[in-house]
């Protein structure tokens, strides 16, 4: 299968230019248009090994960060995201237009694929036992998440936990993942060999450092994967790891107050839900070393098959 | 009777597939992937979904954008949910009023069950209420929860001297909107249709005791208001469409084409009317008789030099906002017709100030109210 990496970095940039980009993610296309150079040499380092689909085809969601011409060109430059000729959001300082590429390439989800439960939530996967970590902003999903990918948990999405309603299997979507302010430190450290895009300062979010996916996880796009357990993470300092079970009832409000479109789902998102929550152990899940962190979820993964 | 020219060549893909659902089958995956941003873009998904169902060709949709249209489905499910529900709230608020509460546009379409009715999006619900009750009607939605926007003097003003609605009113937790009317056009527009005529005319809505809509030529001739005398072409085709299937839905039953230019003369709509009728049929190919054609440009043809102009903005602005669009209207004419919007609201001096406050009055005070 060809690979974003089959590209030299002019073909990319034409690509981008041209026709568009168009990566798959998951079980989506993306059909990426932009003219600003740091976002192809981004794209290039960290969609390298995603699926390159041929231009022209069917695209499920059109994205085009570019930069507008005029004054704005020199004059504190932005970055302007269009879609189908609307523009939903305000632009951004240049320098975030990668980020903005993955909050954009999150709402297009968040916004259409009504076709999944989507939970804002990170999914891991071990020996076959996925683990969904759903948590609003600050409460260390993402961290948690990365450092179990650094140690050889699958990614099945940093953001975006897909619940496909016909099988309520986990769909994956891996993509990069964002971590923010001391985090960034923090996976540098526990991880020296994970990659990273450029850091970017002062978004809305603070500094933020997109961690490359493991080639392993985007090649395991395809495999939907049971849910196992829904934890919910808080980060705490110096707390000793400790792991609560949750009561089903509450597990079910806790993942629907995280779910994008629950409401809009109706009797088909209760439904896909309540799935979810009969087959997964809930748990609150308080920590504040990861290494701490990691020898619990590697017990919850249990042994694998190979044991 | 001279129609103005759309050859098929020159109509979007959207506009072919809503004419002819039949020519989707013929589609590529790319076809498909334009098709579908046309019709997102236009707020059409849904209705591009209904129509490939009703002609049976929805399973011989590729998977890809099959699974957008299902997914587009599945929001449209709850938007229908989401308006039942506004509308029963808006009537509890105002039952103890006893105020004859009359649904209008899209709202009124999806609680009759009317074709236009069928998965059409749109954000606000609006009502026609006796102007004499405005001020109870406001107090009570008021107490239930809606509060007014647009607090800027100015707006205020606007809104209450001159227009035929109150300020939008927003409800603090659903966050929803209601526009509270007591005319179809406003108080400073040339043309003012009688608002007592189209209460007199109202019909119960049979699904929803208490709850009433307009006569079908009524709810026509407004539709044809709404889209050609507002100046705001941003759902233009969807406004169309609208039409479209009004006219077909009544057109079936007896009594409708005849009597429809007649109504429009009571109601001074000649001019909205002619328009409408002059724009369905090479557009949408909305089976007009032609006498009912010709009866509406004697009430309200514009003079050719004029017709010539608006053929040229209105095929425009009919046409899916898309990029990929041909045709598709360019800013100085999306300016032409908000001005001419704005024109038939208010008076030659009435509307250069209300402009000029637009421009450089309101940005400013936005901005200080950012900062605050």
């Amino acid at each position: 299968m060809l690979t974003v990496s089959s590209l030299t970095p002019a073909q990319l940039r034409a690509r981008l230019h041209g026709p568009g980009l168009d990566i798959q993610t998951g079980p989506f296309v993306n059909r990426l248009h932009s003219n600003i150079p740091h976002l192809a040499a981004g794209l290039a380092l960290l969609y390298g090994d995603y699926p390159l689909r041929a231009a022209g085809g069917f695209a499920d969601f059109h994205l085009d960060l570019s930069q507008p011409g005029g004054l704005r060109r020199w004059w504190r430059p932005q970055v302007r995201f269009e879609q189908d000729g609307q523009h939903p959001f305000k632009p951004l300082p240049v320098d975030q237009a990668q980020p903005f590429c993955e909050w954009m390439m999150n709402w297009c989800v968040s916004n259409r694929a009504h076709g999944y439960l989507i939970v804002h939530a990170a999914v891991v996967e071990k020996h076959g036992r996925a683990i969904v970590l759903p948590a609003p902003p600050g409460s260390g999903k993402s961290t948690l998440c990365a450092a179990l990918v650094c140690r050889g948990w699958r990614l099945l999405s940093d953001e975006l936990a897909l619940v496909r309603h016909e099988d309520g299997l986990l769909v994956p979507v891996p993509r990069p993942i964002s971590l923010k302010n001391r985090s960034i430190d923090v996976i540098r450290a526990f991880a020296p060999d994970a990659v990273f895009g450029s850091v970017v300062h002062g978004t809305m979010k603070g500094t933020v450092g997109l961690l490359r996916a493991p080639a392993a996880s985007v090649h395991r796009a395809g495999e939907a994967v049971a849910p196992h357990a829904v934890v919910f993470p808080q980060w705490e300092a110096d707390a000793p790891a400790t792991l609560d079970p949750l009561p089903r009832a509450r597990l079910f409000m806790r993942v629907a107050d995280n779910a994008f479109n629950y409401t809009l789902l109706g009797a088909r998102g209760f439904a896909t839900l309540a799935g979810l929550a009969e087959r997964s152990a809930g748990y609150a899940f308080r920590y504040s070393r990861l290494e701490q962190a990691l020898e619990i979820f590697d017990a919850l993964a249990g042994p694998g098959d190979a044991a | 009777m001279s129609w103005p020219d759309s050859s098929s060549a020159s109509l979007s893909l959207l506009v072919r597939v809503l004419r002819a659902p039949r020519t989707a089958a013929r589609l590529d995956l790319a076809g498909w992937d334009l098709l579908l941003r046309q019709a997102g873009n236009a707020n059409l998904l849904v209705s591009l979904l209904y129509l490939l169902e009703d002609d049976g060709l929805l399973d011989a949709v590729p998977a890809a954008p099959r699974a957008h249209l299902e997914w587009a489905r599945l929001a449209a499910a709850s938007h229908a949910r989401s308006v039942r529900h506004e509308v029963a709230c808006i009537a509890a608020a105002l039952r103890g009023l006893d105020v004859p509460l009359i649904l209008l546009k899209g709202s009124a379409y999806a609680m009759a069950g009317l074709d236009a009715g069928r998965g059409r999006l749109f954000s606000d619900v609006d009502i026609l209420v006796p102007r004499t009750r405005l001020d109870q009607v406001e107090a009570a939605l008021m107490l239930s929860g809606w509060a007014s926007t647009h607090h800027d003097p100015y707006d205020q003003h606007y809104y209450r001297e001159w227009m035929h609605e109150i300020p939008p009113m927003v409800h603090v937790r659903r966050g929803n909107t209601i526009d509270v009317h007591h005319a179809i056009l406003p108080e400073t527009a040339a043309v003012r249709p009688d608002p007592d005529l189209l209460r007199a005319a109202a019909v119960p809505i049979a699904q929803c005791p208490g709850l009433s809509m307009l006569a079908p030529h009524d709810m026509f001739l407004h539709s044809a208001v709404h889209l050609f005398s507002d100046g705001e072409f941003e759902h233009g085709l969807r406004d169309l469409l609208d039409l479209h299937r009004l006219a077909l839905q009544f057109g079936a039953e007896p009594g409708f084409w005849t009597g429809l230019v007649p109504r429009a003369r009571v109601l001074q709509l000649g001019r909205p009317l002619y328009y409408a009728l002059r724009y369905l049929q090479p557009i949408l190919g909305t089976p007009v008789p032609i006498e009912v054609m010709s009866a509406a440009a004697a009430a309200g043809a514009p003079n050719l030099a004029l017709r010539a102009v608006m053929d040229a903005l209105f095929l425009s602005a009919l046409q899916p906002h898309h990029p990929s669009c041909v045709g598709r209207l360019d800013a100085a004419a999306r300016f032409a017709l908000y001005i001419r919007g704005n024109w038939l609201r208010m008076p030659p001096f009435m509307l250069a100030r209300h402009l000029l406050h637009k421009a450089f009055v309101s940005p400013r005070t936005d901005a200080t109210g950012d900062q605050a």
